[in-house]
């Protein structure tokens, strides 16, 4: 008997009990459908999530302003003007693997142009900043050495911004004012969207830093070298915990702070946050396999409920079959076939129905979704092991029936 | 292991040769003689009728003929080859080639065609796909059935579904056709066509032996085997009645 002959006979005989076999199927459909569809919405989430960590900026350490403490009270972040612009350089010069590093001012404003305006977040900033931070520029230029060296009157505008100041309208050359002063518009930088604290990251201008502490009122406060943050960008496969150490005790060190005094400045490594990301996806991973585990040996289990029902029922067919020259081998496999026929069958049922869900969660609910191939390899897979394994205790039954009792089986 | 049969066969040498053949079975602390110590010899050719009242061994004797069970003792040569010894995988190699079965109850699927029916025992041979369905359609022909190859048991008569079963029976080309009650679920009518199509197959040299309790079934044979509690008490050779 070859795997074809016994492949259908076993569609013939799952036809005979149409509504029974779609009934034993349920289980398997409904495991598969659940891993299928669960997948997809996990892994859109996990996709979008890294997306967004790639906008961040890869291999990146931000170095900010910390509180200063004073008589117990402590003050926010930002409060102490210890960061400046030669611990950027500091850091750059003494620690190894330090690729770029990027200091930064920052301030709220209304930025006006003609007679629009609008609230956003002004960024002095010199070019290594756009590097270390991944921006690109969608139109004109971006900012230049020379552009921070001379502290020109220039601004790049974010998405955002140029939306609500210029509508569709092309802002290169264009006049804007931040406080009482006078910028022209030299670039558009590339859209970013959100970040995974869902701000808009394209609600953003840049100018040369040199240019905003020298124009934007109190600014410049009592030290003119002061920055509020510092991007450190590491090299690619920079140990960044050590790096964060080793940062760390450069700045304490440059900051003459004494054992047991607390920081005066906040690091962060913004690949933690993936790592996060990471850690709840993968028990999310775990929880899936636990629901599919369970629904496929459920399914299993009906399936093999029906086989006995069905090996009983064909006592007299597998007797004729034993009389007629079917070895005891040919039963066994084509009941095998039959159990996985129909876990198959069930699988693939699954598989439709599971990326019909995941099209339906897309569009009903707005989640981003992908369908991932080897979730759903491994399903049928599964599916095709869990009909094997459940088959073959009902398929050696069937196979060690006695031909003579099997053929006055009633 | 069909052609090592047929190599081993000479035209003289008896097709079927059993020899002190028993079979007991254990039932709690009884021991039941099923078959006791039967020793026969049937020749190519042959048409044999065995008969019995029920528990007289005629079917333990029957199973033993097909190879669907083994004796505790004695032997059994189909062919001039010795079946007692063989595995389960060579015993179905034998059934499948050198055996068709007839039963009382027709055993077809019923939900195959007739036509798939017969082609069930090539599935077992090996045989490949093409010649299936034209060696099922001359088997076919040969009961007077062709034209019904596409019809289900269902829509078949009980004597139709017979000779179904009959064409199945004989598609490997069996050395030996046995049948279990035949003409057991069939009319008086129609047995007699099932009858007649056995002399016929028979005349064509086919070696039949067939179980029955009905002596008007067993007149049509050309011997009369006559089992009584697990022992062979009379053979004899008839003329036979003709049964069309």
């Amino acid at each position: 008997m070859t795997a074809w002959d016994a492949f259908r006979s076993a569609l013939d005989s799952l036809r005979a009990n149409p509504l029974r076999s779609a009934l034993t199927m349920l289980g398997i459909v409904i495991g598969v459908a659940a891993v299928i569809a669960m997948v997809a919405v996990g892994a859109g989430a996990r996709d979008q999530v890294l997306r967004q960590i790639a906008s961040l900026g890869t291999n990146l350490i931000m170095v900010g302003q910390g509180s200063i403490a004073r008589g117990g009270v402590k003050l926010g972040a930002g409060t102490a003007s210890s960061l400046t612009e030669d611990d950027a350089l500091a850091v750059l010069t003494d620690i190894p693997g330090v690729v770029v590093t990027a200091p930064s001012v920052r301030w709220g404003l209304q930025i006006v142009a003609g007679n629009q305006n609008w609230g956003t977040v002004l960024f002095g900033i010199t070019p290594d900043y756009m590097d270390a931070r991944d921006w690109s520029v969608a139109q004109g230029r971006g900012l230049s050495d020379e552009d921070v060296a001379q502290a020109n009157k220039v601004v790049v505008l974010g998405q955002t911004v140029v939306r609500n100041l210029f509508g569709g309208g092309d802002p290169i050359g264009e006049p804007v004012r931040v406080f009482s002063t006078p910028l022209t518009v030299i670039g558009v930088l590339g859209e970013k969207g959100q970040n995974t604290q869902g701000q808009d990251q394209d609600d953003v201008i840049f100018v040369p830093l040199s240019t905003a502490k020298r124009n934007i009122p109190g600014m410049a406060k009592s030290n003119p070298r002061f920055i509020h943050t510092m991007v450190v960008k590491m090299r690619d496969g920079a140990d960044m915990a050590e790096a964060q150490a080793e940062i760390r005790d450069l700045l304490r060190q440059r900051h003459r702070l004494i054992p047991g005094q607390d920081d005066d400045f906040w690091m962060r490594d913004l690949t933690e946050v993936s790592a996060t990301r990471d850690a709840s996806s993968r028990a999310l991973s775990f929880l899936l396999a636990a629901v599919a585990a369970v629904s496929l040996l459920v399914g299993g289990i009906g399936i093999m409920n029906i086989m006995l029902v069905s090996v009983t029922e064909r006592t007299r067919e597998i007797g004729l079959r034993l009389a007629i020259g079917a070895r005891r081998r040919d039963i066994l496999v084509q009941f095998l076939i039959e159990s996985t026929t129909l876990s198959l069958i069930g699988a693939a049922v699954g598989v439709a129905v599971g990326i019909g869900t995941a099209m339906v969660v897309a569009a009903l609910a707005g989640w981003p979704t992908l369908i991932r191939l080897d979730s759903v390899v491994l399903a049928v897979v599964v599916s095709g092991l869990v009909g094997v394994f459940f088959g073959l205790y009902p398929a050696r039954r069937a196979a060690r029936l006695n031909p003579i009792e099997a053929l006055r089986h009633e | 292991m069909a052609s090592d049969l047929r190599e081993a066969a000479s035209p003289s040498s008896p097709l079927i040769a059993v020899e002190a053949l028993t079979r007991h079975y254990r039932m709690g602390p009884q021991t039941v003689h099923a078959l006791d110590d039967v020793t026969v010899t049937i020749r190519r050719g042959e048409f044999v009728a065995v008969m019995g009242p029920s528990g007289s061994g005629k079917s333990t004797f029957m199973n033993l003929l097909g190879c669907l069970d083994r004796p505790d003792a004695g032997h059994y040569r189909l062919d001039g080859q010795e079946v007692a010894g063989l595995t389960s995988d060579e015993l179905a190699a034998v059934r499948n080639r050198a055996i068709g079965f007839v039963f009382q109850s027709f055993n077809l699927l019923p939900r195959q065609t007739a036509l798939a029916n017969v082609m069930l025992p090539m599935v077992y041979a090996g045989v490949g796909h093409a010649a299936r369905a034209e060696r099922a359609l001359a088997a076919l022909d040969s009961v007077g059935l062709r034209e019904r190859a596409g019809h289900r048991p269902t829509q078949l008569s009980g004597g139709q579904q017979q000779r179904v079963a009959i064409a199945r029976a004989l598609v490997n080309a069996p050395l030996l056709l046995l049948a279990d009650e035949p003409t057991g679920a069939l009319d008086t009518a129609t047995s007699r066509e099932i009858m007649a199509l056995f002399q016929r197959l028979n005349r064509r040299g086919i070696t039949i032996v067939l179980v029955t309790h009905e002596p008007e079934v067993a007149r049509f044979a050309d011997r009369v085997l006559q089992f009584r509690d697990g022992r062979l008490i009379d053979d004899a050779r008839q003329e036979p009645e003709v049964a069309a």
